[in-house]
């Protein structure tokens, strides 16, 4: 450790003088380099979990075998079958494939090494008290590891074994947790903190993201789709939760009135940070030119040619806000990269309104719409964004019964080469539409 | 197990509502501003008049009771009791008098963990398991996190950067780990090695077969065994048959490798969002620190803090002073492998006389 702390009782490099568990350390020369620099390490807290009683056999273990990743440079984890009574999936199964000459386990105390894969609360909220009761649960019946959070949003109980897997889900599931996602399933949702701290808010993220999710329950605990699919929900266009990129289905808050600007708060803005300022970081950076700075230090903004992407909000953050009219943009078929590269959700309803319950149950319908129809014609292992580039939007739009719009291209189409026969009746479609 | 199985309660997602901060509860959707008083520190007042002090500080993300009791007790000690986790694992206390915010900011640091991560600075990188806990990594992901974090520890905990860098790393191609300003990932650079004898027993072929992007992969019989064959012409050596196929085996000690991508962002203020491109790979894949990524990773950041203006992303700034001009900057090398070839590559191609001398 580079510097002695202050309080080495109370310090996150701090190691007990006892070692309860029964094991010798293995050395770990290279994990001992990542206990040297300013950023906690990861390596201590695992050192000092290998030095209780329950359980430390098993992360002295765990300590050897990721010291001898480190020197041969591979993985040695393969997966399995592990779940918890009345559920198939939420489980990651691990067992070390390491074994020594005699085909028995190298590190034999982390043979197994399940993580539980946890729900947060929407949000990602929680008091001391919850924290400090799952982290004694997890002590009692694994490693003590927890990873505050996985990448699909869980918090991740790594590192126990398979009954033991049982006794802690029974133990957390009492008190009011329930296991998310693995496999081909609908998976953990994610939402922002949204309306509960941020001004910008557009969409009360953690209704969304338990709705949705709560309501396709028996589609997490079950995996029985084509692959997985994720609920991200964002409270506005900056999108902290990655909803776009990462989400099959992203809910992004936005507004459809006009922005609001308080010209006092413009002025001072102007007189604090001076014109040149304002024009180089706000007016100039608007990606519609929708912005303008009067000789008098006020703003005005062109509504109609707004593109809500927050970019002036987020610098003016007293003078200007999101308008009143509040609901969100619905976005389809965001992945990461397997199999044919990453695809960005597109958009899918331009404009929803979130105010009455019949408008949270229209969502609810929508999300059964697609989760169903991908469900039908998903080939397997395909993610919902796959499925669209494979058949076309237009036919996906048809599968489940939303009409297009022109809000969802970045341009019209290119190519001539196309059937139009029923070009007409598309054209009454549209006019019908317009009209009704 | 129990002799009686108990059936599960299926609740689903917990409401977050009952641990929102008593403020948050009061002021909920009722915000009117926010500002940053000082790096890693938020202050949001609501319409009310109520304020909220959210102090951010870096975590190693996996935690144990020993850490968690020990930040359990500064927020309850120094703070309200309420803590919230954002999407990079940072944890915010939250308090609602301002007079909390400075023996809470000096709590967290003597208790060694450092405060920042908000507005322009390099805030914690989002990762995955690695070797740690994935079935399929070619490296691993706290460590490199853990090194890299040492390095950037300053750009953490101080606000000088053109506006926020988020990184990524991901322990395989899957990408896991996500987009980023600057997005350090796994890139297989040979075919996978066949183990012919356990193919049979260990994988589901035409789903294997299905799962390659490129149809390299045939069912072949090899000494008398129904097994599998990779046309190692048409491999791009993406890794998607390892997971159905372990005897597939993709990982390797020296060919698997790192490489560098910049310019990824999901927001869509000023830009819309965008996907990170490739700049740099063959990096060595060099535990326990890692330094050849480390190195570029510096770089690059030092070019954007250097040369991007006010509030532009990675990818702002690229595609404001052009690729030829992003390679000159940082001195990578340019090679064919920037040339995309992949479905839709000639959108990606300079279809115009715009060129910068």
């Amino acid at each position: 450790m580079a510097d002695t702390p202050k309080n080495p009782e109370r310090h996150h490099t701090f190691l007990p003088k006892d070692k309860k568990s029964s094991k010798d350390f293995h050395s770990t020369p290279n994990l001992d380099e990542l206990e040297k620099g300013p950023w906690p390490s990861f390596v201590t807290g695992l050192k000092r979990l290998a030095m209780e009683e329950k359980f430390g056999n098993m992360v002295v273990d765990l300590l050897g075998q990721l010291e001898h990743s480190y020197n041969t440079r591979l993985g040695y984890w393969k997966g399995g079958t592990v779940s918890v009574f009345g559920y198939g999936g939420g489980i990651i199964p691990r067992f070390t494939e390491l074994m020594g000459p005699d085909h028995k386990p190298l590190f034999p105390e982390c043979k197994e090494f399940h993580t539980i894969r946890v729900q947060p609360p929407a949000g990602n909220h929680y008091t001391t008290g919850m924290l400090r009761q799952l982290s004694e649960s997890w002590s009692k019946w694994g490693s003590g590891l927890v990873a505050f959070h996985g990448q699909t949003g869980n918090i991740m109980f790594i590192g126990t074994d398979t009954e033991n897997t049982q006794h802690f889900f029974d133990d957390i599931n009492a008190y009011g947790w329930d296991l998310g996602g693995a496999g081909p399933c609908v998976r953990t949702g994610m939402s922002c903190i949204g309306a509960a701290r941020c001004e910008q808010s557009c969409a009360n993220e953690m209704k969304i993201h338990r709705l949705l999710v709560n309501n396709f329950i028996d589609d997490m605990h079950r995996p029985a789709l084509p692959y997985k699919f994720k609920f991200k929900v964002s409270g506005c266009p900056n999108d902290c939760m990655n909803s776009i990129q990462r989400a099959d289905m992203a809910i992004i808050g936005t507004w459809r009135d006009d922005m609001k600007v308080n010209q006092e708060e413009v002025k001072s803005f102007v007189a604090d940070k001076g014109r040149k300022y304002v024009i180089d970081n706000v007016i100039t950076r608007c990606p519609t030119n929708a912005l303008s700075l009067g000789d008098d230090d006020t703003l005005s903004v062109d509504n109609r040619n707004c593109v809500r992407c927050m970019h002036c909000i987020n610098v003016m953050t007293k003078a200007l806000s999101v308008g009143d009219d509040k609901g969100v943009t619905i976005l389809i078929g965001g992945k990461r990269t397997l199999k044919i590269g990453d695809l960005m959700g597109t958009v899918l309803v331009p404009f929803m309104k979130l105010e009455t319950e019949e408008d949270y149950e229209k969502l609810t319908e929508l999300a059964e719409e697609i989760i169903d129809f991908w469900a039908e014609n998903g080939l397997e292992h395909e993610r919902c964004g796959e499925m669209i580039d494979r058949i076309g939007l237009v036919n996906f739009l048809e599968g489940i019964g939303v009409d297009v719009d022109p809000n969802m291209i970045a341009s019209a189409r290119q190519s001539s080469y196309v059937r139009m026969d029923t070009w007409e009746e598309e054209a009454d479609k549209w006019n019908q539409r317009k009209a009704g | 197990m129990s002799d009686t199985p108990r059936f599960p309660i299926e609740s689903g997602c917990p409401d977050g509502f009952q641990y929102l901060h008593p403020s948050m509860k009061k002021n909920f959707g009722a915000w009117a501003y926010h500002e940053r008083p000082r790096p890693g520190v938020l202050r949001h007042v609501a319409k009310s008049g109520d304020e909220i002090w959210s102090v951010r500080l870096g975590t190693q993300r996996q935690l144990g009771p020993y850490e968690i009791n020990l930040l359990c007790d500064i927020a309850d000690k120094f703070g309200d009791g309420y803590i919230h986790f954002t999407i990079r694992s940072n944890m915010e206390i939250c308090v609602s008098d301002p007079a909390k915010v400075e023996p809470l900011i000096a709590a967290i640091e003597e208790a060694g963990y450092p405060v920042g991560g908000t507005g322009p600075s390099v805030t914690m990188i989002s990762h995955t398991q690695g070797w740690l806990h994935c079935d399929i990594p070619g490296t691993d992901a706290s460590g490199v996190v853990k090194a890299l974090m040492d390095e950037l520890y300053e750009d953490f905990v101080t606000e000088k950067m053109p506006n926020r860098v988020h990184i990524t790393t991901s322990c395989c191609q899957i990408n896991c780990g996500g987009q980023g300003d600057i997005a350090i990932n796994i890139q297989h650079t040979k075919p996978p090695k066949i183990n012919h004898d356990l193919v049979a027993n260990a994988c589901e072929r035409p789903s294997v077969v299905a799962r390659c992007p490129v149809a390299a992969i045939r069912p072949a019989m090899v000494n008398g065994k129904p097994s599998l064959e990779v046309d190692e012409k048409k491999c791009i050596c993406c890794g998607a048959c390892f997971p159905p196929c372990p005897p597939m085996q993709i990982n390797d000690s020296e060919f698997t490798k790192l490489a560098i991508w910049v310019g990824g962002k999901h927001s869509n203020a000023r830009s819309k969002p965008m996907f990170h491109k490739l700049v740099a790979a063959g990096v060595p894949n060099n535990p326990p620190r890692w330094p050849e990524a480390a190195a570029i990773v510096k770089t690059i950041l030092e070019a954007y803090r250097k040369d991007a203006l006010d509030w532009e992303r990675t990818g702002d700034w690229v595609e404001r002073i052009g690729w030829p001009r992003f390679f000159e900057l940082t001195e990578l090398p340019f090679t064919k492998f920037h040339v995309d070839n992949w479905k839709g590559a000639r959108h990606s191609l300079n279809a115009s006389a715009h060129i910068r001398f």
